[in-house]
């Protein structure tokens, strides 16, 4: 169990003979639900959590609902650093530089290195960076962690313009973080339209129209082609801050923040190094282990079959982690649990619109503004159904159904979610609509028709 | 506002804390907190999603803040069935 002159954590911690020590890397959503499954199955164990945030665990998605002023820093934090204590997990504040399987030992950034019996990656996402000239320059941001958004917010305090790159949901987070700090907004789509490969055209233009309202212009087939630094000057901006973009067609935007949000990449370089089995993520089985039997995936990093889908898919979803930590530390702790993937399913705020996505609701558009995932993203919702489509309402509350055969496939309600969960539970439970799916193809009235439909269903 | 009226409204108030309370449906939930923040009395409501249980606290009020104020629907009132096996 040495390990030569380095420090070397696991030896020292070794007070019990059958002690297990799990090692977590990553304390995202996944780690966390991770470390509590095995705390719940194993008290004696002894759980690492390794993770380079510095904030710690906290809860990504609400970063939105601070960057609006919704809800202050601190509550961003699910639990207390002493609720932690009590549970007994050990934390690191570090970079795992490699993992040496034959040994089962990591070798961290600061030196240490830590033997495991049982391994645990979940790494997550990292945000894209920009590849535009001035990327480097002070002002130009993106959403992927505590420190962003606090940086966003304190660029704020002196900006007055802003021009917001990309696509998906995080876009839409800083164009609405940024509005609510009196920014000015300038959204640039490649295309002609907002997320085409998962909302359709009507959707699209619902988001575009209330971002249009809240002031924010859009610029249609635009791409930034350089980001333009300062000229000095005494009251001009700096070299080193950001003056403007210049798009391909030469037009030159004045603005102090450049935000880009083009898509996320699972953090698989740990998993690639080990040459376990990797494919966009790290292929793991109904188990969530990967080809490795002692190193488990879960999160976003983690590539798991969908029955839905059938294929192996990633998620970006805070819930789909949350469900892949537990089993993975139940599995981990010796139990038995199978990851049996629900559909995927989003509540999110899109332009202040409420939106639930469920299931496979692609109708084949394209999307030019991001690359590969997004947060808060399913790879199944890109699924182009065999379905015939069912939309009502063209304002702000809509339905749109994806009917297959004798079930539905995927939905998107906005605005109104009356029958949010009801249209989530159709379509998890794969509920026969054989005896309403006229009605509903036949577009009046779905609202009704479904409330009905699970009323009795309910009532059955 | 009648006299009468101002016990209607308590009535109806009290028969909801007796039979109605607040259910998290997890897998909407992301943790961001809003629901704790916005709790009067300071429940954790949060919790109650992070674990799946309905907040069952005697001192809920049941007042609804946090069921409206959950930018995700997670949250919702439920009906207590007190003779429910």
């Amino acid at each position: 169990m040495s390990n030569g002159a380095k420090p070397h954590l696991t030896s020292d911690y070794s007070t019990f003979m059958n002690q297990k020590t799990f090692v977590i890397v990553g304390t995202g959503a996944a780690g966390i639900g991770a470390a509590e499954a095995i705390r719940a199955n194993d008290r004696d164990a002894k759980i690492i959590l390794i993770g380079d945030e510095p904030a710690g665990y906290y809860s990504r998605p609400g970063l939105a609902y601070y960057l609006t002023g919704e809800i202050p820093e601190e509550q961003l934090f699910p639990f207390s650093r002493s609720e932690f204590k009590n549970a007994r997990f050990d934390w690191i504040t570090a970079t795992v530089l490699r993992i040496d399987r034959d040994n089962r030992k990591l070798v961290l950034d600061n030196g240490v290195v830590l033997d495991y019996d049982c391994l645990l990656l979940a790494t997550g996402a990292s945000a894209r960076k920009s590849d535009l000239p001035g990327s480097d320059l002070k002002g130009v941001v993106q959403l992927d962690n505590l420190h962003d958004a606090r940086e966003i917010l304190q660029h704020t305090r002196r900006a007055k313009r802003a021009v917001v790159l990309g696509g998906g949901i995080t876009a839409l987070e800083i164009v609405e973080g940024l509005v609510s700090q009196k920014i000015k907004v300038h959204y640039f789509l490649r295309g002609d339209r907002y997320w085409g490969n998962v909302l359709d055209e009507t959707e699209s233009k619902i988001i575009e129209h209330r971002l249009l309202e809240e002031g924010v212009r859009i610029h249609y087939h635009t791409d930034a082609e350089a980001i333009l630094p300062g000229k000095g000057g005494l009251f001009g901006r700096r070299s080193d801050e950001v003056a403007g973009v210049r798009t391909k067609e030469g037009e030159e935007i004045p603005c102090e923040i450049v935000a880009v949000a083009i898509g996320v990449v699972p953090r698989i370089e740990l998993a690639k190094d080990a040459r376990l089995e990797i494919d966009r993520g790290v292929l793991v089985d109904d188990r969530m282990r990967t080809s490795d039997p002692n190193i488990f995936a879960a999160g976003d990093i983690a590539q798991a079959y969908d029955p839905f889908a059938r294929r192996a898919v990633l998620d970006v979803l805070w819930p789909v982690a949350c469900d892949q930590g537990r089993v993975a530390g139940i599995n981990m702790a010796g139990g038995d649990a199978v990851y049996t993937k629900e559909v995927p399913l989003n509540v999110t705020r899109l332009a202040g619109l409420t939106t639930t996505i469920i299931g496979a609701v692609s109708t084949g558009g394209r999307d030019d503004d991001t690359i590969g995932i997004v947060r808060g993203d399913s790879e199944t919702w890109r699924t182009i159904p065999d379905a015939l489509v069912s939309q009502s309402g063209f304002d702000v509350n809509r339905i749109r159904l994806m009917i297959g055969e004798t079930v539905v496939l995927g939905a998107i309600v906005m605005g109104d979610q009356t029958l949010s969960r009801p249209i989530h539970q159709i379509v998890k439970d794969q509920v026969d609509i054989t005896s309403i799916k006229d009605k509903l193809v036949d577009g009046k009235d779905v609202s009704g028709i479904l409330s009905d439909f699970w009323r009795a269903i309910r009532q059955k | 506002m009648t006299f009468t009226s101002i016990f209607q409204k308590d009535k109806t108030k009290r028969s909801v804390l007796v039979e109605g309370q607040v259910v998290p449906d997890s897998a909407r939930c992301v943790q961001c907190g809003i629901c704790s923040f916005h709790c009067p009395i300071e429940i954790d409501v949060r919790r109650h999603a992070w674990t799946g249980q309905p907040v069952q606290a005697s001192r809920c009020l049941t007042c609804g803040e946090c069921v409206a104020r959950c930018p995700r629907g997670v949250l919702r009132f439920e009906r207590i069935d007190l003779f429910e096996k």
